[in-house]
């Protein structure tokens, strides 16, 4: 073990030391990160994933804000009590568009990864302005003044162009139509075929049933969208993940 | 201090030479039973890499020999549950409702299984304990607006109410009779039908409205008011109010009118789990 005995000599230099400090280091990172950009079983292809919708953008930029991810998660374990509960497992894929992402394991209220269509408007309308008249064990604020905040959407196009910056695959035609796309998606009586075309299974409705364009609206079309993307239908799991 | 004399005896392990005013590092070796479980854990982890998915390579990880992923356990699991309770959601599948209470033991399962679906599907609206809210049914009294025997709520359950996806929702609207009837009229008629149940705000007005109530809500409601469950047309007379009893809210609804809206669920549970919902709340309290 003559060999090992030489620790000596590093421990003596510290210039040597951090040389081979740096190199262990160096390794470490290496095996660990590197893999990440290459191993393509991390996240699978699906159906159905498309960049959110300007409103629901606005939408969950409100729920990041409002600090909702501190009491839910967005992530269905495979574990059979969660799938039985929530539904099926959550996939990576369908966080793909998400900076940043709403997992998490600290859950007060429940996980809502596939809230979207579980409720109707009224009923999150109802939850959001007073939780207890329809939960009463609730212990969730109320988020009523949402109703009464309008959104004016001069900085979507901006807000759009910085999470093409950071890797969601918004076209140039998504930007230049987002103030529109954002006002039409809760007019049913607007032109929304485009908009439709360029985010397919989009719900358009007035969320809140109020006139304008308020934080409420936002909030519930993101609620309402979340988990219907991934058409579970076409999917097939990969068990090996 | 460096003058001390060493305490050192003969027999001491040698020191390993490092030398801090007089103090001493002996080089102890370490004891042999930790060292031994740390060559353990050594073997027993690279079993662990060959046995399990561990090891990142260029584009995947290693699978492991045994095949095991926390998908398959869950999917194994799930199957394992479904499979113990297969026959009985085929029974109750096939069992006629009518006569679900007659077997006891599937009954038993239907009522139970029926709380699990009830708990994850239904408490949203209508609470953990299915008591309701305002605007959302209580289902523990024996007030129906479609109808309390098992069958008319298992109909009631697999459609919905005037909702957009199911043709064979129920469906009725009550016209808001603030575009039909006079304020006066209106004020009327609500304190006939606070009369029927309980005081009227201003009495002097409950005869008029009798007239103004066999003339426009009858139809619906019936000509003594005890409502019509083919239409879902609430019982007046019961004291039991689905928005509020209070004559502003009665005011608000006969103004108004109101359009509560069910989900279908045949699309999103399994017939047998409708079955199971049914009975469950069949056996709450109020059932017909």
């Amino acid at each position: 073990m003559a060999f090992l005995d030489k620790h000596a000599i590093l421990e003596k230099n510290v210039t040597l030391l951090a040389i081979f400090a740096f190199l262990v280091v160096t390794i470490g990172g290496l095996v660990q990160i590197t893999p990440l950009f290459w191993l393509e079983n991390t996240i699978e292809d699906v159906e159905g994933m498309r960049p959110y919708t300007p409103l629901e953008l606005t939408g969950r930029d409100i729920y990041v804000r409002e600090g909702c991810y501190t009491c839910h998660s967005q992530m269905i374990r495979p574990m059979r009590d969660e799938v039985e509960r929530y539904g099926h497992y959550s996939l990576a894929a369908e966080s793909k568009y998400d900076h940043p992402f709403q997992w998490g394991s600290k859950r007060t209220g429940p996980d809502l990864a596939r809230v979207g269509g579980r409720y109707s408007d009224e009923w999150h309308l109802d939850h959001l302005r007073n939780p207890q008249s329809v939960v009463p064990e609730s212990v969730m604020p109320k988020y009523g003044y949402l109703e009464r905040r309008m959104i004016d959407p001069k900085h979507i196009t901006d807000l759009l162009q910085a999470h093409k910056m950071v890797g969601v695959p918004y076209t140039d035609e998504m930007i230049e139509n987002a103030a529109a796309d954002f006002k039409v998606q809760i007019d049913p009586f607007g032109d929304y075929d485009a908009m439709l075309e360029r985010y397919p299974g989009a719900q358009i409705r007035n969320f809140d049933g109020a006139a304008g364009i308020s934080e409420m609206d936002a909030l519930i079309a993101y609620l309402q969208m979340l988990g219907t993307l991934v058409d579970f239908s076409t999917f097939t799991p990969d068990a090996n993940r | 201090m460096a003058n001390k004399p060493s305490k050192k005896q003969d027999n001491d392990p040698s020191t390993t030479g490092h030398s801090w005013d007089g103090i001493e590092e002996f080089n102890n070796p370490l004891p042999r039973w930790w060292l031994w479980s740390f060559y353990a854990t050594i073997i027993w982890g690279i079993g662990y890499v060959i046995a399990y998915p561990a090891w990142p390579m260029i584009n995947s990880a290693t699978a492991g020999v045994l095949g095991w992923s926390t998908r398959g356990d869950v999917i194994t699991e799930i199957a394992a549950v479904e499979e113990a309770n297969a026959e009985n959601w085929a029974q109750l599948a096939a069992v006629d409702m009518t006569q679900l209470a007659e077997n006891p033991e599937l009954n038993d399962y239907a009522t139970k299984a029926g709380a699990a679906v009830f708990r994850t599907w239904c408490a949203q609206c209508h609470g953990s304990g299915a008591a309701g809210f305002k605007g959302y049914p209580n289902l523990l009294d024996n007030d129906w607006l479609w109808g309390g025997d098992i069958e008319a709520i298992h109909t009631t359950i697999a459609h919905g109410i005037r909702n957009e996806d199911d043709p064979d929702a129920h469906y009725s609207e009550m016209p808001a009779f603030g575009e039909v009837l006079a304020r006066d009229e209106i004020e009327q008629v609500v304190n006939y039908v606070m009369s029927l149940s309980g005081t009227p705000r201003d009495a002097t007005l409950v005869s008029a409205g009798e007239t103004v109530f066999a003339d426009n809500c009858a139809s619906c409601h019936g000509e003594d008011a005890t409502g019509d469950q083919m239409q879902g047309a609430p019982n007046l007379k019961d004291a039991i109010w689905l928005y509020g009893g209070d004559y502003d809210t009665v005011k608000a609804t006969v103004t108004y009118s109101r359009f509560g809206v069910m989900p279908s669920w045949n699309q999103r549970l399994t017939e047998a789990e409708v079955r199971a919902v049914a009975a469950y709340v069949h056996q709450l309290g109020g059932g017909e």
